[in-house]
């Protein structure tokens, strides 16, 4: 509960975090503070400086992009869930971040270092694999983009290089037509999710045109559910469709499966399936 | 006329300095030139020290001192264990306030550090090198009572600290000519109190005057003072204990710690106040804990469901070391509870209190009653089923009849009065049981899995007469004390001894004061927590608060009311048995218009100009309070739940309880308080449970991991209320803190299990998550 001692830079814009960062070595980059500050007083983290980005203006805000959304670092997961154009367009990503934590972190946790901690029971990295969001970051080499499903590349791991930041997601939005959801298992104490399913299908003259899935909390990153949408598409979304495209989430679930003393590997597989298949329902009774 | 407030549901007074954040805790009190202490912690369970060197601290930018254990015990005593159970062979090995040659739990104190700041201090334990020799660890406290577990302390063979037994009538006969037996092991986790406020103590000593001052997050300071004597060997006199604000306690609050006696040496040996206050983490890893219970338990009954034997095998964890009153927990506490509501002729039981690698084990909200009811309302539920009746009638079957005076159980309890199935009745009327039941019959044919769980219960409240505190090796006593004073304008300080820290006694003693002498209930005010302020008293803890202290604020108040009532006498010229009292004022029978107010005796008896010969100046009275017997509340609790058989998760749809604990002072404090008990007593069943790997180590080290029962997954609890007056008391009340913990364990755990019985599932540990309720139903479907 007591940080060890560190430094505290504020950047002004992106290419002053860039150049704190590669200033101070083991800098970590702060923004709500809401996953790195507990790892700090718990001396779990004790970067030798904090280079704080939550004041860079053109860090912030939600905005139409084309079809889709542009969604800055520094949204909060709490805007994200109250924002109108979110709702419209993503509906499933506000569905998720409604249930990121409680009041309070959704007012202070911010969608970019969520995910940048790249916790793997975190709601919003499987909305956005699943959506085929795309992630923009900025270093010390300039701008590049980052499939939302690449991102990710293991326990609190992530492809960011060293210095780069991330500063803001594009989301492409869910097609017209299209049902979506998204449904969590939240651990009763930490309220991260044991399990998080997001579905997208759309419905064409009563068959399923297209459909993405993905499930969160059960491998180490979020899990992208190709087989479960072949077995989607084509399909009525009947109730016997629902069940055998969910069960087919078992051949995707191909990594290792999290275990730990509330939810062994073997109960979280089988709950992503329980919950692929609710989040399924929902989004067919959503389509149309 | 004032307006009476006895028996409402006024606001209570404490609540807007609490939720506007302006009670000052002990945390929030700074002393000049304070210093502050960290602790360095055993990260081992079980450990021999080889070495602790400080000296790389001890240069540390802000560090005063570092101290280890061989400067503590130079100048402290062992920290002690105050209720020492007869004839049960108590061993009571030596707990160092800093441990010396080995640790015993993750947690236990190695060394501390004294900085100019809390951070420094952290900072600086990083800089202490101590050579541990790890030792196997043994966490279940039945495991750590079997031949070749690790031993923990070396004059306690089998890690057993004490064997106790009760026994009445003839058990093992009754057994063996039992038309039915049904048998269970019940497993009652170890809990983590989890008040909001942490645990804090700033000591303060001046040499100059030899006087201690600390200033302690305690449930009961005058008994912190007593042991801060001990252990410091300042005598009792010059120390001086002040519980402030106290945010919660739950039991874990009652203890007198290590910690305390590190702080208040560190003090002594700089001449500085020093602060200490626990992380949460601290708070995890060294606040006792509650239950640890493994309990193998069995009933006899005849065939047609009338209970005649009840039996325990009972191994209670006790932790590293025993704290305060941990013997005390699972024995009077416990076994003296085993006959329930019940008329049980036939109960024996017997309880090990084990020595195992985790935090110590002490009183947590219910303490030992939960424990009791459980297994009992569990062991009725499985007898109902074996017989195929429903749970109730069993239940009904074996009540003890109404009794309003007194009623002997073969534990060798006396319960002072109790209406069981009125309560009973009260509670299936309010669920409207049949139709539960029906809809739990369609329910389940569309597949569904509802069930439906009762308890009754009675618990042992008001601790207690101090004779038998002292026959049952509790070495302190049990009453109250309180001094009514008033002022020349006929404003009203009470001073108590106990200590309320959210209880809300601030304003039901103030309803007392009001309702004896018709004072304005705002003109009282309550003073607790400071042992130079108040008189001595035993503190606040097993619902004995309002039942023991508010009686002696009673009896204070009608001594005051005595002395008003001669002195009107004769300020009205009359005869004291001519004076009679109505709603505040002293008036001459048969003429209410020559009176004299509460305020005009105050007033009068202050300035003392025209008083009675022989009659002392003042208007102030003390009395002290020895209860006769304990209280005994009741109730019956009743809780629906649906079970989702694809995840295992439970849904706790309904919780209705109807509560009798006598005579209620404030029905709004009294509902709060089982609103806070039930969900406190639900917790153990779905969510809550400290859990320890195999080496000792706390993995549910955090709030992200150990599951509090939260509001969003409780649904209304629906709260009645019976009174049946306790005959003993001075005003007729029990005490109600503990209820709701005592019965919602059993009434949600049958209530599960009702649901599951069906699919085959008899039992399942608790907590009961929604993994191991989906592998037992799994198990079932698999032929297990």
């Amino acid at each position: 509960m007591y940080p060890a001692q560190t430094t505290y830079h504020r950047a002004g814009s992106v290419s002053e975090a860039v150049q704190l960062l590669t200033a101070n070595e083991g800098a970590k980059v702060l923004a709500g503070g809401h996953s790195l500050i507990p790892m700090m007083k718990l001396r779990l983290a004790a970067p030798a400086a904090l280079v704080d980005i939550g004041h860079i203006a053109a860090l912030k805000g939600i905005s139409a992009s084309g079809d889709g959304l542009s969604i800055g670092a520094l949204a909060t997961t709490g805007e994200i869930a109250a924002s109108d154009l979110v709702k419209e367009r993503a509906p499933l990503l506000a569905e998720a971040a409604a249930q990121v934590g409680d009041p309070a972190v959704r007012n202070r946790g911010t969608i970019g270092g969520n995910l940048s901690h790249g916790d793997p029971a975190s709601d919003p990295p499987t909305v956005l694999a699943a959506m085929g969001a795309t992630l923009n970051v900025a270093g010390p080499s300039g701008e590049r983009s980052i499939a939302a499903s690449d991102f990710p590349t293991g326990l609190l791991e992530n492809i960011l290089e060293e210095n780069e930041i991330l500063t803001s997601v594009s989301v492409p939005s869910v097609p017209s037509g299209a049902g979506s959801a998204y449904v969590k298992f939240p651990h009763p104490a930490s309220r991260y999710s044991v399990v998080g399913a997001a579905a997208i299908v759309a419905v064409e003259g009563g068959a399923c045109s297209s459909a993405r899935a993905a499930v969160g909390g059960v491998e180490t990153t979020p899990t992208r559910a190709p087989s479960v949408e072949a077995a989607l598409v084509g399909s009525d979304l009947n109730g016997d469709a629902l069940d055998a495209a969910a069960a087919a989430l078992e051949s995707d679930l191909t990594g290792d499966p999290m275990s730990d003393i509330f939810a062994s590997a073997e109960y979280r597989k089988a709950m992503a399936v329980v919950y692929l298949r609710r989040a399924l329902g929902i989004a067919a009774s959503r389509a149309g | 006329m004032t307006t009476r407030v006895f028996s409402s549901g006024i606001r209570r007074r404490e609540d807007p300095r609490l939720i506007t954040g302006r009670a000052s805790y002990t945390d929030d009190i700074k002393l000049q030139g304070m210093a502050h202490a960290a602790i360095l912690r055993s990260p081992y369970a079980h450990a021999a020290i080889k070495s602790v060197d400080t000296s790389g601290a001890a240069s540390q930018p802000g560090v005063i001192a570092a101290y280890t254990g061989a400067d503590t015990a130079k100048a402290l005593n062992a920290i002690p264990c105050a209720w020492l159970i007869p004839n049960s062979d108590l061993k009571t090995p030596a707990h160092p306030a800093i441990a010396t040659d080995r640790v015993r739990y993750v947690g236990d104190a190695v060394a501390v550090v004294v900085a100019e700041t809390r951070y420094q201090a952290e900072d600086a334990l990083e800089h202490i090198a101590v050579d541990y020799e790890p030792l196997d660890a043994v966490v279940s406290p039945k495991g750590a009572a079997q031949d070749g577990a690790p031993q923990l302390h070396d004059d306690v063979p089998n890690n057993i600290a004490f064997t106790w037994a009760v026994a009445g009538g003839d058990t093992d006969a009754a057994f063996s000519e039992a038309e039915v037996t049904v048998s269970d092991t019940i497993t009652l986790q170890r809990l983590i109190a989890n008040p909001m406020e942490p645990r804090s103590a700033i000591a303060q000593w001046v040499a100059a005057t030899g006087e201690l001052t600390l200033w302690n997050t305690s449930q009961n300071p005058h008994i912190a003072r007593f042991l801060t004597s001990v252990v410091t060997g300042v005598p009792e006199h010059k120390v001086r204990v002040i519980a402030p604000e106290v945010g919660g306690g739950f039991g874990s609050k009652i203890p007198y710690y290590a910690d305390e006696a590190i702080t208040a040496f560190c003090s002594m040996q700089l001449g500085r106040p020093v602060k200490w206050t626990e992380t949460r983490s601290e708070n995890y890893q060294i606040t006792t804990q509650g239950r640890d219970h493994i309990e193998e338990v069995e009933m006899a009954a005849t065939s047609d469901g009338k209970i005649t034997a009840l039996r325990t095998t009972v191994y209670a964890g006790l932790g590293g070391y025993l704290s305060t009153a941990s013997p005390g927990v699972p024995t009077i506490l416990h076994g003296l509870m085993y006959s329930g509501v019940y008329d049980i002729p036939n109960i024996s039981g017997t309880v090990y209190g084990v020595f195992n690698n985790g935090a110590p084990v002490d009183a947590y909200r219910g303490a030992g009653r939960p424990e009791a009811t459980t297994l009992i309302e569990r062991l009725v539920d499985l007898l109902a089923a074996r017989l195929g009746m429903d749970p109730v009638e069993v239940r009904r079957k074996n009540l003890i009849p109404k009794f309003e005076n007194g009623h002997d159980v073969a534990t060798g309890l006396t319960y002072d009065s109790g209406d069981y199935e009125a309560t009973l009745d009260a509670c299936l009327n309010a669920a409207g049981y049949a139709s539960l039941r029906a809809e739990q019959e369609r329910a389940r044919q569309e597949g569904r899995c509802v069930g439906i769980g009762v308890s009754t219960y009675v618990e042992i409240c008001g601790l207690g007469p101090s004779q038998v505190a002292g026959a049952v090796g509790f070495q302190g006593g049990l009453w109250e004390s309180a001094i009514v004073r008033f002022h020349p304008t006929g404003k009203v300080n009470v001073m108590i001894g106990s200590s309320p820290h959210g209880q809300g006694e601030e304003t039901t003693f103030a309803q007392i004061v009001a309702e004896e002498v018709g004072v304005d209930v705002d003109d009282v005010e309550v003073i607790h927590g400071d042992t130079d302020l108040t008189p001595m008293g035993w503190g606040t803890y097993g619902s004995r608060t309002t039942a023991v202290s508010g009686a002696a604020v009673a009896l204070a108040t009608r001594k005051i009311k005595e002395k008003s009532k001669s002195l009107a006498a004769h300020l009205l010229e009359a005869a004291t048995e001519d004076i009679e009292y109505a709603d505040g004022r002293f008036f001459v029978r048969g003429s209410p218009d020559q009176h004299k107010t509460i305020q005009d005796i105050a007033l009068m008896a202050n300035v003392a100009w025209n008083m009675p010969e022989g009659m002392e100046p003042g208007l102030e009275a003390s009395a002290f309070y020895d209860p006769p017997n304990f209280t005994f509340p009741f109730g019956t609790h009743l809780a629906v739940v649906e079970v989702d058989p694809d995840t295992g998760q439970i849904d706790l749809q309904r919780y209705i309880a109807v509560d009798d604990c006598g005579v209620q002072i404030n029905p709004m404090i009294v509902e709060g308080q089982v609103h806070g008990g039930v969900a406190q007593g639900v917790g153990p069943v779905l969510w809550e449970g400290a859990v320890y790997d195999d080496d000792g180590q706390l993995l549910t080290g955090t709030m992200q991991d150990y599951a509090l029962p939260r509001a969003d997954l409780l649904p209304d609890i629906e709260v009645l209320s019976n009174t049946t007056p306790s005959p003993h008391h001075p005003l007729g009340v029990k005490g109600v803190g503990e209820a709701g913990t005592i019965a919602s364990t059993p009434a949600v755990y049958n209530a599960v299990m009702d649901a599951l019985r069906p699919l085959g599932v008899n039992r399942i540990d608790m907590p009961l998550t929604p993994e191991k309720v989906w592998r037992a139903l799994r198990a079932d479907q698999n032929g297990g």
